[in-house]
């Protein structure tokens, strides 16, 4: 009898990956509906200002377009986040570069390109910002030509989408604890950290195909849109607003989507929209495929961050306190800036242990795309800042980097900086040591240290160390309220029903393994439909790592519920063999039609959260990392690069070794982009590198050997013990990657991307005696850096 | 894709002769293309001014090694591939098979061509540094015969290059001359593969007793052409590589280089970076020499 | 202006009528009806639209069709034999090689190529060989795992 218990934690074949290797799986731009259009779209060449009068070229036969503008909107001209301050379409102003204004379709795509370049606009333009910086001076300074976003009904202030503040006790208590633990410090810390904005460059560009329906009076009945999407419910929500419909009139089917990492949760609700208001124009199906420009100029990034730091520590490296100020670059609208935000304030004070701890954090507005979600959400700017401070502070108190984080790390039975007991062990030690272990970390440093001398070559090794919740913040899960099927398809097979969709990381192949796990059959035995929202109840969206630990959960309930059903209804024994399975559910389907188990989700234990007040359990569960960075820096060409990277974790139970390892070192590779690589650069909002040749991504050639080890520690949360792990790899590599070029070079970098061009800037500015500050200089490095110095 | 390319001409003129004359009496009506991956970039784009195109990627007599006693001749038509994969290119002309291998990836090079890389005059292209430094020659045909020019005078300003309207780059011809010379290349990109130069330099010397006798320098990003470092070269030639010298020569260097460089900031990289970088791999090379 | 255009595109003679500057590409996906091609950038810079032409990697989105012109052109829907996986397909398979599977088949294509020119190949020759494939979910690891493995799989014929 073949045992059951061992799909979860195995490597089975990704459910769709045969169909990827033979180049049959089919992504949106691969299928045609009969009698389909095309789109596209006309947008601002400016940043900020009034639209005027709009002219068409003459020479255009704009008889043969369809044209869509705001007013075509028969719903709401909103595309809903949390606010509705985004609107679908421009109607009087526009607030960023490439802001969209006008839609047109033909029935030949060729010729849109005419259609575009045939559109006009006039605009009276206004006086944009395009920084944190120049946001927050227009407030300061009322500079009322300046303030780009006045609130929405939602809150928010001028120029400002959302304030938050997190106390680690009561506010006044916690206040006075600030207060006096920093009189009484040893040391105190500063310091300011900067990452840019981060292009998720999927390597499939955004893409829809919709369908309109309409009665005999022209009204839209239904509409139905089909795409590279990761929240099928999300799309299908801003299209209820659009179109004025009830949710069941709206229809959204993901089709196979070809990378996602964030950019694809909200900026589909956006291309989704357009579609199908154009579909209702020209009454033909209406595809757009946005070409590679188009998307990196247009969709968003992740946030941009600005984070201080104040920290009171002593002198025997205890952390006592810490002020942190977090500002984001929100870009034009609000979006899902407040969630991006929340995140990065919980993340901020990171895996140690704090006696007193304030964060404040705000997320202001610019004239720039507006910015989303892309893997991290918050926590990988916030704790960039955190780990590089840490190895500040570190050096203020004259030791390791490796001790102060050892002395500081959060453990079992401990509260973090919201007051959530972790009660599942941690033993960050533990994962501290094994990585400095397997990274060889001491013998190198030592080694480095003398090989260093008298080489242009200089290499050295940092740390990072972090955490990452799993699932939706607090009470978020209870908000989203998933709901899970599994029925019985006709042939006796299990078809799981989720709108949680495949990008890759494995969503088909994970919880079609809880299945067959729970049902004690193969997992081969095991179906997975494809997320239309005809079909599959709202799961919620696949984001914020949840999908393993919270939608694999309710897999497993309602697999069990079925199982029990069978056994009860259709006799089926105890240790059942597949074909007795498969027998069962048949008899069943006979003798009842059909067999469908739904489950609603529950917390696995109460959740106490107060989202006003940032205090109580912020995630269900954390995984735990740490991670080691090893780095070459060639002061002849003062670039650096990876020469190995270590990435120990604890992440819970590995439901699929190959697949959880493949997530692993994705993240790593997005982080050594996010550190070294990957600049946008802009001009008044406009991404000008909006092209691959210029937006730099990291090859096979510039990757080093990604060593990944996990350890499991189950939690109840998650099915078998699983936690969350698709978002925790981006958290660590960045500030890793930063301590190890400050422990190769000493010269620290506290801004990402870190570019050759700024490691130079900054090797030659040694000749100004006033930079720097007194921790960095040391003579000795300086002499290796310009002879001429010392000639 | 933003061009309708419904609205493009191009053809393929059977032989070189059939396009020379057609080129000669369409004097500057028609684009050349050849392994396309710079043109079809532009299509991709929209930002292909041309709209009537001839094909030249098919022409044998284009795609071609010709190894003589003096020289090394290769056809304007010889892909990065074919230069990478010739036995003679690789043992007499290392520097022009290592820029080839770290042009674009593996599939462009075996489309993108010699003649396509230095007709389209890129001040970053990869091939021009390293002919620059072989002192190379460029043989130009046309209708009205053929003429030979050093292509040190090729690139006249930023895609501006001595070729007239009937003309094509026939072949590359690089002197068999190097046996025994010391040889550099190092390119500086965004990144190690797939990446455009933020500066490169090929040097050329022969060395004969701790003296630099002669020295060639060819770099990349450092002006609005290909730069032959002519400035610099001066400044070395004669030069002392004795320990007790070499500081003052590698000084002389990298203040040459310095002056004769003008490069710009741009999206890719900045001036002064690009200046100090290429002065770095300058010394780079003076120490390699010296040791 | 149109081209009358002949290929032979997996071992089958096709014919064409296309205007001749029109990427190979677009002939492959609109005309020739084989989607296994993708486009990702349109710049020849990630390698999804990769295939092979007579013999050799070459990025289809740079290609104008008249320039392909009776060769013979091997897409991702040539490799594997009657539904049957290549050595390369099932190791990419089984080794995780594949995650969104949008960059794969230019990925298999770039690793046929690499493996006819270097059977046995080192570290370097495969992040050589790849350099021109980019991919945004792996990190490259398991695709040199599954590389290696076809390498392994390949020369045990």
């Amino acid at each position: 009898m073949p045992e059951r218990d061992d799909i979860v934690g195995t490597s089975p074949l990704r459910k769709e990956g045969r169909a990827k290797v033979l180049g049959q799986a089919k992504y949106i731009d691969d299928l045609s509906l009969p009698g389909m259009w095309h789109g596209a779209t006309v947008r601002s060449s400016i940043a900020r200002g009034r639209i005027g009068a709009i002219h068409f070229a003459p020479e255009v036969d704009w008889s043969q377009f369809a044209i869509v503008r705001a007013n075509d909107i028969p719903g709401e001209n909103t595309i809903v986040h949390l606010t509705k301050d985004h609107l679908c379409l421009a109607a009087d102003m526009v607030n960023h570069p490439e802001e969209p204004i006008l839609l047109l379709a033909h029935q030949e795509k060729a010729a849109l390109l005419a259609g575009v370049a045939g559109v006009r606009i006039e605009y009276d333009e206004l006086p944009g910002v395009f920084t944190i910086e120049e946001s927050e001076a227009a407030v300061a300074n009322n500079d009322v030509d300046r303030i780009v976003w006045e609130g929405s009904e939602y809150g928010g202030t001028a120029n400002c989408f959302k304030q938050y503040v997190l106390y680690s006790g009561e506010a006044k208590e916690t206040e006075d604890g600030l207060a006096a633990a920093f009189e009484a410090a040893d040391y105190i810390v500063e310091g300011e950290y900067h990452t840019g904005a981060q292009e998720q460059l999927y390597i499939e560009p955004n893409g829809v195909v919709a369908e309109c329906e309409k009665d005999e009076k022209g009204n839209v009945v239904s509409v139905c849109v089909r795409g590279s999407m990761q929240c099928p419910y999300y799309l299908v929500h801003a299209l209820t607003l659009v179109f004025g419909l009830p949710e069941e009139k709206c229809r959204a089917i993901q089709t196979e989507t070809g990378g996602a990492f964030g950019g694809k949760e909200d900026f589909p609700s956006v291309i989704g929209t357009h579609a199908a208001l154009l579909a209702m124009k020209c009454g033909h199906p209406v595809k757009m495929i946005y070409d590679r420009a188009e998307d990196m100029a247009a969709t968003t990034k992740r946030h941009p961050s600005r984070t201080r730091h104040r920290t009171a520590v002593s002198k025997d490296g205890k952390l006592l306190a810490c002020e942190i100020d977090i500002a984001l670059d929100g870009g034009a609208y609000a979006t899902l800036s407040p969630v991006v935000l929340s995140r990065a304030t919980i993340h901020a004070p990171g895996p140690y242990k704090w006696r007193y701890v304030r964060v404040r954090a705000k997320a202001m507005a610019t004239n720039l795309p507006p910015h989303g979600a892309f893997r991290g959400f918050g926590a990988p700017q916030s704790l960039f800042a955190l780990e590089r401070h840490m190895d500040k502070v570190a050096r203020v108190v004259a030791i390791s980097p490796e001790e102060l984080r050892r002395r500081n790390f959060l453990a079992t039975g401990d509260r973090t900086a919201t007051g959530q007991l972790l009660t599942e062990p941690v033993d960050m030690r533990h994962l501290l040591a094994r990585a400095l272990e397997e990274s060889d970390y001491y013998a190198k440093l030592a080694r480095f240290a003398q090989e260093n001398r008298g080489s242009a070559i200089k290499r050295g090794l940092g740390i990072a160390a972090f955490m990452h919740g799993s699932g939706f913040t607090g009470s978020g899960e209870r908000r989203l309220n998933s709901v899970v099927a599994v029925e019985l398809l006709a042939d006796g097979r299990p078809q799981i029903l989720v709108s949680s969709t495949e990008f890759g990381q494995g969503t088909n192949t994970i919880l079609c393994q809880v299945a067959a796990q729970t049902l004690r059959i193969p997992y081969e035995q095991v179906v997975i439909a494809q997320p239309d929202t005809a079909l599959v109840p709202d799961s919620g969206p696949t984001v914020a790592s949840r999908t393993a630990m919270v939608i694999g959960k309710l897999v497993e309930r309602a697999s069990a519920q079925l199982l029990e059903k069978l056994r009860i209804e259709s006799g089926l024994p105890e240790d059942h063999t597949p074909e007795q399975f498969t027998q069962a559910a048949l008899a069943y389907l006979n003798a009842h039609g059909e067999l469908r188990c739904s489950v609603r989700y529950e917390p696995v234990r109460p959740v106490e959260w107060n989202d006003e007040l940032f205090h109580g359990d912020a995630y269900p569960a954390y995984a735990w990392a740490v991670y080691v960075a090893e780095v070459a820096v060639d002061l002849n060409t003062y670039s650096a690069s990876l020469t190995r990277f270590d990435a120990m974790q604890e992440v819970g139970k590995i439901m699929h070794p190959v697949l959880a390892r493949g997530q692993i070192e994705g993240g790593v590779a997005q982080g050594i982009g996010y550190a070294l690589y990957e600049k946008c650069v802009w001009k008044d909002g406009r991404m000008m590198n909006n092209q691959m040749t210029n937006y730099i991504m990291p090859t096979s050639a510039d990757l080093p050997e990604i060593h990944v080890y996990f350890e499991e520690v189950p939690s109840v949360h998650g099915p078998c013990g699983a936690k969350g792990i698709g978002e925790l790899p981006m958290d660590g590599p960045a500030p890793a990657i930063l301590n190890a070029i400050e422990n190769a070079t000493g010269l620290g970098f506290d801004s990402i991307p870190l570019l050759p061009e700024d490691i130079f800037e900054k090797a030659h500015s040694f000749t100004d005696p006033a930079h720097g500050g007194s921790e960095d200089l040391d003579p000795e490095k300086l002499g290796e850096f310009l002879p001429e110095v010392n000639a | 894709m933003r061009s309708d390319v419904a609205a493009y001409e191009l053809s393929a003129p059977p032989t070189l002769q059939a396009l020379l004359t057609q080129i000669a009496s369409e004097r500057g009506r028609h684009a050349l293309i050849a392994g396309g991956t710079e043109l079809m970039v532009a299509l991709n784009t929209g930002r292909l001014g041309s709209r009537s195109l001839i094909s030249i990627q098919h022409l044998r007599e284009l795609r071609f090694v010709r190894v003589s006693e003096s020289v090394v001749e290769i056809g304007a038509g010889t892909t990065f591939t074919d230069i990478r994969r010739n036995e003679t290119i690789a043992k007499e002309l290392p520097l022009l098979v290592q820029a080839a291998s770290w042009t674009g990836s593996i599939a462009n090079q075996n489309r993108a061509t010699i003649g396509g890389n230095i007709c389209n005059a890129s001040p970053a292209a990869d091939t021009p540094p390293p002919l620059l430094a072989y002192d190379a020659a460029v043989t130009l045909l046309s209708v009205r015969g053929e003429r030979t020019i050093p292509y040190s005078g090729f690139h006249l300003g930023y895609k501006r290059m001595q070729l007239e309207p009937d003309e094509i780059l026939y072949c590359v011809s690089v002197p068999r001359s190097y046996a025994g010379w010391q040889q550099y290349i190092r390119k500086v990109g965004t990144r190690n593969a797939q990446a455009i130069s933020k500066t490169a330099l090929a040097c050329v010397a022969l060395v004969q007793q701790q003296r630099i006798e002669e020295i060639r320098i060819g770099a990349a990003s450092l002006a609005d052409r290909p730069l032959r470092c002519a400035g610099v070269e001066d400044a070395l030639r004669r030069r002392s590589l004795a320990p007790e010298e070499i500081e003052a020569t590698v000084r002389t260097g990298r203040a040459a280089l310095i002056r004769e460089a003008k490069p710009i900031d741009d999206i890719r990289s900045t001036a002064i970076y690009r200046s100090v970088v290429a002065a770095n791999l300058l010394e780079e090379f003076l120490s390699q020499l010296a040791s | 202006m149109r081209a009358s255009l002949q290929m032979t595109v997996n071992g089958e003679q096709r014919r064409v009528d296309v205007p001749p500057i029109k990427r190979l590409l677009d002939v492959l996906r609109e005309d020739l009806d084989l989607t296994g091609t993708k486009e990702g950038c349109g710049e020849g810079e990630c390698g999804a639209c990769a295939v092979l032409m007579d013999g050799e990697l070459v990025n289809s989105c740079l290609i104008p069709a008249l320039q392909a012109n009776g060769a013979r052109l091997c897409t991702i829907e040539g490799v594997s034999t009657e539904g049957r996986l290549h050595p390369i397909q099932q190791c990419f398979l089984e080794n995780g090689g594949a995650q969104c599977g949008i960059c794969t088949p230019g990925m298999i294509l770039a690793t046929h190529h690499l493996l006819e020119k270097h059977p046995k190949p080192t570290l370097e020759q495969i992040q050589e060989g790849l350099a021109g494939n980019l991919c945004r979910c792996t990190g490259y690891m398991r695709i040199f795992e599954a590389v290696r493995k076809a390498a392994e799989a390949q020369n045990a014929v």
